[in-house]
């Protein structure tokens, strides 16, 4: 089963519909000791980074991700869940990331509107298993007035938004997007199965609906 | 006409267009880059029905939606929002409650609160109208942009009630207007009614995406269509997607 941490924040429905239309049974976990069973780890999140943070930490989803990654648990980022992956943001430099990823997550500046709220290309610079369904250039969506900007080379993919900003970072059995992939199209549907079949035992034999 | 998709000009003479649903699926597969559903119908009685909707839609839709008509508390947004919807767009309520745009805002954040505006001219500026076009609000349209950005305001949607359903074009002089006046996304609608207005929008204002309805859902026009017409001529689309298979 994939979880799909739920503490309190973002559109989690759609994140869970979008793995149905693929085929993997995903559920909404509440309660950490729910991710001790997980097969892959989602970590969602929309909004402002700090207060993404403080309820991570309050549910106290921060030890049992930390351990799934110990264990290998394939974990995927979405958004500030990406986010969440690095030490920490400039947008509440009070609240510490996973540490994951060295490198720290800045405000978008120098382009007319933010946040980035639409599609974009996104160019890959870098290959991972769950990204073997994307191409250089497929577009998917955003919403976000921070990117991150990693001090060690994890960055796999670019986004063209009044400069080069990060939108895909991974390494072994871990991923975290800028964008949404479940508001993505059919983009985001064939990376979320990349990720869903990660483990295969994870996708049901349901098939897929799109 | 319950549960259907309607149209009509300027808010009145509605035709039904479909199920919202099928069409929503439709428009998908076309390469629609995002979908705006209006109920305009809702009442207190029937807000579930609008929950409902934003449910169902998301089981199938996966891409960007927002779902509008009668929001008027931050309660029935968050219940949307919930459901599957990625933005609720709010309009009379707003205007009679300004504040109904900093709650939203404040507890689902800005990317999800969408203003819709319907705008009609008057002598040398646009007046905002509301109840579906047939009260005026006694605010200037461009002001009442501004403020609800500072407000939380993420996204504006702007209705001009002179072209909707006039099939006259987009109203470039408010569009741009309102463009300029904001640092937030603004989503032009009202009178489309070739791949060329969408040209001209696009060329002469800094509106940042088009809304069409009727000639969308008349099948007259595909999104695929007007987004060909607007590549060949040199403005940035989401080029079609391959199929998921």
């Amino acid at each position: 089963m994939i979880a799909i941490v739920d503490y309190g924040v973002g559109n989690l429905a759609s994140v869970r519909k979008a793995f149905a239309a693929v085929g993997a049974r995903a559920e909404l976990v509440r309660d950490p000791a729910g991710l001790r069973d997980a097969s892959a780890i989602v970590l969602p999140g929309v909004g402002n980074f700090g207060h993404c943070s403080r309820e991570f930490h309050r549910f106290g989803f921060a030890a049992p991700v930390r351990d799934a990654r110990g264990r290998g648990v394939p974990i995927l980022g979405i958004c500030v869940g990406m986010q969440l992956l690095f030490d920490g943001s400039e947008e509440d430099a009070g609240e510490p990331g996973l540490g994951f990823y060295r490198g720290s997550v800045v405000k978008l500046t120098g382009v007319p509107r933010v946040p980035q709220i639409g599609w974009n290309a996104v160019r890959t610079i870098g290959d991972h298993p769950w990204l073997r369904d994307v191409a250089d250039g497929d577009h998917f969506y955003f919403v976000h007035s921070y990117a991150a900007v990693p001090a060690e080379s994890v960055t796999l993919g670019t986004v063209d938004y009044g400069g080069e900003r990060v939108a895909i970072v991974g390494s072994d059995r871990m991923l975290g997007v800028q964008f949404h992939p479940e508001k993505s199209g059919a983009n985001g549907l064939r990376l979320l199965r990349s990720f869903a079949t990660a483990d295969a035992g994870v996708v049901a034999s349901a098939g897929n609906r799109c | 006409m319950e549960g259907r998709v309607v149209k009509g000009v300027q808010f009145k003479d509605l035709r039904d267009a479909g199920d919202p649903v099928e069409l929503a699926t439709r428009y998908d597969r076309e390469g629609g880059d995002e979908l705006v559903f209006l109920d305009i119908t809702a009442t207190a009685e029937r807000r579930r029905t609008v929950v409902d909707l934003a449910a169902h839609i998301a089981d199938v839709l996966f891409i960007p939606f927002t779902v509008g008509g009668g929001i008027g508390s931050v309660d029935l947004a968050g219940e949307i929002l919930r459901a599957g919807a990625d933005k609720v767009a709010v309009n009379s309520a707003a205007v009679r409650n300004p504040g109904l745009i900093s709650e939203i805002a404040g507890r689902y954040g800005s990317q999800a609160t969408v203003l819709s505006i319907d705008a009609r001219r008057a002598g040398d500026h646009w007046e905002v109208v509301v109840d579906g076009g047939r009260t005026a609000a006694g605010r200037d349209a461009v002001d009442w942009a501004r403020d609800s950005v500072a407000r939380g305001a993420g996204e504006i949607l702007l209705n001009s009630i002179d072209r909707d359903g006039t099939r006259l074009g987009f109203d470039l002089a408010l569009t741009a207007a309102v463009a300029d006046a904001v640092t937030v996304p603004v989503i032009a609608s009202g009178g489309a009614s070739s791949a060329d207005d969408y040209v001209d929008l696009f060329r002469r204002t800094n509106a940042d995406a088009g809304l069409a309805a009727s000639i969308f859902h008349y099948g007259e026009l595909t999104v695929g269509g007007v987004k060909d017409v607007l590549a060949r001529s040199g403005i940035p689309v989401r080029p079609p997607e391959r199929a998921f298979a």
